[in-house]
């Protein structure tokens, strides 16, 4: 028998900047970026005060108002995205046994943004232990059990068959297209609605990151306040959003004359087992992650034409991914463009894996590397080529994308281009 | 071996749960119809409109856990860091001697550290964003118990968190199992859940699903005629998986093989299309290349609620045939784990498969339209080759589970 393969023929994103896969790819193909002062509350009492927020709202996506309020933002950002994404697909989910679709669903903080809300109320400001449940939302467990979002995503598209949501911190997005894919590959499916959404950028958010001193306390030039790579970086920049995906096995996706944007070739995901949000700086276990992906898509690191990089924007996380892509691609590492787009539409925890692997694609859609914005200032340990600034028309074919997230997951996708598929 | 369809066994387990902590004390509790529900005693509940849960007593966590990681870890992660103990000891593994990428951990979640999240949003609307802790951003959230397990054990393979309500246990053994089959010869995994807190109550109450009884033996009710709706419960199970040919090798006892899986989502609720319940067993048994008559025992879902329970007893005796197979759920002992049910099921399987019986379900009084032959009240002798373990979730998340016995 031969090994199925798997194809990714739909795509949607919804960024800050870029609501629809087109003015995302203008956005990002163009270094524009999306990085504001934060205007969903008032952000004086925190460190940090910027984010990517997205002007989205799921009302006017073709949500009806009860389905936008028993949804958290970021179900609302799956669900439109989810939807869009079966359309560009043009597969007939009709035409399939329902138990046949898959839905999954990446998110890292789940419903954060409803349950701070509801919390707020219930508790009347934080003044009662003992909460109040009658102030209480009727679809408040939907917010307790992100679950709820790969339910809502499987009623939108019409999937029965597995359904669920993977949260693995900040590589959530690539972990689930990376199950998604697994299922298409073992059978087990004939089509996965694949995905991440998260809207993190919340009260609550804010101060456990202000805690640690993860996100950047930049507040002059919002614009420019998130900086991969560069010798400045202070911390990441908070952001938001989702994108979706189609996957299905290749061959059936040629029969029936579907776009295919890219191959999913390779994926793994390893743990670095020391730190919940600790980074050793040699990248062993990136690295690691990096070089099962690259062998299950049978490809070496000379193949790689562009590093599509988890890029922070926090000290450590930088220098720990130049180290984990030397020690993986070895000289390789040096020739080939890496880039961050997290400099333009921010981290989107969860979302942000799913975001990239988009951008991957469409990198190889348009043969252009995007940029990572704001590089400005060498930093002598992160020494590779990061595409500063604007964007480099080059043939990209294959492309690395990678995260790095809380708990200590580190993971790695590989996507083939359809060209290379064809062999 | 490895490969797509290389047998997987179940070399250890972890258990913690309110009838038992410890495997040994849950079985000896479960066997014997000894339920865990209780009115709560972790907070006052005589506010709320449910008072019941099965609670676990006894839970010293400093007894477990070195004290440097009491500050950092909600009730759920300190249960979750002791059943990985136990699951590693009972299965004999010594992790310093595998490598440490050779090793892995999947676990599902319901609500993450729910209880230090209500603590965190406390300080932040009630004093101010800079008393929020330091080990917010990572102590709530769903990944928290494979996270801090892996960097416990020194485990670097892949890891994983799945969350799909209480039927995420199955879904994350059933990933552990594509793990291990992909070359991984060590994967813990399961779930425990624990949001026995107000915060985590208000919230369990909105799902609308609650049994508000205030009597232990006649609250949680499922399948019987006056099903109610359910009491919530914290603890669950960690397992350890390993390919069966090298648990072999290494002199392991095989508690079990994990056979056969299958998922599905129902419709929309007002679509008017049938539960696909029925669906996700039989590919769990393709899957296992089991015939319905092949299953000795069902360990049943059981949600409580009487159009829940009645989707799940049509699905069974359509698959099954009325009435021929046993059905049991010893949860109605536990109350409802949420993600940590289902792997506690599983253990529950392995367990009476070793003991030749299948535990009860207490409390219950049947509905006779559903046609199922319960398994009530005392432990019923049997021998036990195969058993299904069935876990339903909010929003219609249906997964089913094929467990057979070890040599």
């Amino acid at each position: 028998m031969t090994e199925r393969r798997v194809a990714l023929t739909g795509m949607e994103v919804l960024a800050p900047g870029g609501l629809g896969r087109a003015e995302f790819w203008r956005l990002i193909s163009e270094g524009r970026t999306a990085t504001r002062g934060i205007t969903f509350f008032d952000p004086a009492p925190f460190r940090s005060r910027v984010a990517a927020e997205a002007d989205f709202c799921g009302l006017e996506y073709g949500l009806s108002p009860q389905e936008a309020r028993r949804m958290d933002r970021a179900a609302q950002f799956a669900v439109v995205a989810a939807g869009n994404a079966v359309d560009d697909s043009g597969a007939d989910l009709g035409g399939i046994a329902p138990h046949r679709v898959g839905v999954v669903v990446g998110s890292a903080v789940g419903a954060t943004m409803g349950l701070d809300e509801e919390y707020r109320v219930v508790s009347d400001g934080g003044r009662l232990d003992l909460v109040d449940h009658r102030y209480a939302v009727p679809h408040l467990y939907n917010f307790l059990v992100p679950s709820s979002f790969a339910a809502e995503v499987a009623w939108a598209v019409g999937g029965e068959g597995p359904a669920t949501v993977v949260s693995t911190g900040c590589t959530s997005g690539i972990d689930a297209v990376g199950y998604g894919a697994e299922l298409v590959r073992e059978g087990s499916v004939d089509v996965m609605v694949a995905g991440a959404a998260d809207a993190p950028i919340s009260p609550i958010t804010l101060a456990c990151f202000d805690a640690i001193k993860a996100t950047t306390p930049r507040t002059e030039a919002p614009e420019r306040a998130s900086r991969p790579f560069d010798g400045t970086r202070n911390g990441f920049v908070l952001g938001e959003g989702a994108a979706f995906f189609v996957l299905e096995e290749l061959e059936s996706a040629r029969r029936r004359d579907a776009h295919v944007y890219a191959e999913i070739a390779g994926y793994a995901t390893r743990s670095n087992a020391y730190h919940m949000t600790g980074l050793r700086r040699d990248g062993a276990e990136m690295a690691e992650a990096i070089r099962v992906a690259l062998a299950e898509a049978r490809m070496n690191p000379e193949d790689v034409d562009y590093v599509n990089a988890h890029g922070s924007g926090t000290k450590q996380n930088d220098r720990h991914e130049t180290a984990a892509f030397k020690k993986s691609l070895g000289e390789h590492a040096f020739r080939t463009p890496v880039s961050s787009i997290k400099s333009m539409v921010g981290h989107s925890l969860g979302a942000i894996g799913a975001i990239e692997i988009a951008a991957s694609a469409l990198a190889m859609e348009y043969d252009v590397v995007p940029p990572t914005a704001n590089l400005h200032t060498p930093d002598p340990e992160c020494d590779l080529d990061y595409v500063p600034l604007t964007a480099r028309d080059q043939l990209v074919d294959a492309v690395l994308t990678v995260g790095s997230g809380f708990g200590g997951f580190q993971s790695a996708m590989v996507l083939a281009g359809p060209e290379r598929s064809i062999v | 071996m490895t490969g797509a369809s290389a047998p997987v066994a179940v070399t250890g387990l972890g258990v913690a749960a309110p009838n038992g902590l410890g495997a040994a004390d849950y079985w000896a509790a479960t066997r014997g119809g000894k339920s865990g529900i209780g009115r709560i005693t972790r907070f006052d509940p005589s506010g709320y409109p449910a008072q019941l849960a099965g609670e676990i007593p006894g839970f010293d966590a400093a007894e477990h856990l070195p004290s440097r990681l009491l500050p950092q870890t909600d009730r759920v992660t300190r249960l979750a860091l002791a059943a990985a103990d136990w699951a590693l000891a009972d299965a004999g593994v010594a992790p310093e001697s595998f490598d440490p990428l050779d090793m892995g951990v999947v676990t599902a979640s319901h609500a993450g550290g729910f209880e230090f999240g209500q603590g965190e949003l406390q300080k932040l609307w009630a004093r101010g964003s800079q008393f929020v802790s330091a080990y917010q951003s990572f102590a709530w959230f769903y990944a928290v118990n494979s996270g801090q397990i892996s960097i416990r054990h020194g485990m670097k393979g892949p890891s994983g968190v799945v969350v799909s309500d209480q039927a995420g246990g199955l879904d994350a053994l059933a990933q552990a199992r594509r793990q291990v089959r992909k070359g991984t010869p060590l994967i813990v995994t399961g779930a425990l859940d624990a949001s026995v807190c107000p915060w985590g109550w208000v919230a369990q109450l909105a799902s609308g699903r609650m049994s508000t009884s205030a009597e232990p033996t006649r609250a949680y009710l499922p399948f019987d005629r006056d099903a109610r709706g359910y009491v919530p419960g914290e603890g669950g199970a960690l397992l350890v998986l390993e390919p069966a040919d090298a648990a072999r090798a290494r002199g392991a006892r095989v508690l079990g093989e994990i056979a056969g899986y299958g998922a599905t989502i129902d419709p929309a609720p007002g679509s008017g299309r049938p539960s696909t319940l029925r669906t996700a067993i039989r590919v769990a048994l393709d899957d296992a290349g089991a015939a319905p008559g092949d299953v000795d025992v069902v360990f049943a879902d059981g949600a409580g609620v009487p159009e829940l329970d009645r989707t799940e007893a049509e699905a069974v005796s359509e698959v099954f045939g009325s009435g021929r197979v046993a059905v049991t759920v010893p949860k109605s002992m536990t109350g409802r784990l949420y993600s940590g049910a289902a792997p506690l099921d599983v253990a529950c399987a392995l367990l009476a498969m070793r003991a030749g019986v299948i535990p009860p379900t207490v409390h219950t009084d049947p509905c006779p339209e559903y046609d199922l032959d319960l398994v009530l009240y005392q432990a019923r002798p049997a021998e036990l080759r195969t058993a299904l373990v069935v876990a339903r979730g909010h929003g219609g998340f249906n997964s089913a589970m094929v467990v057979r016995a070890g040599e």
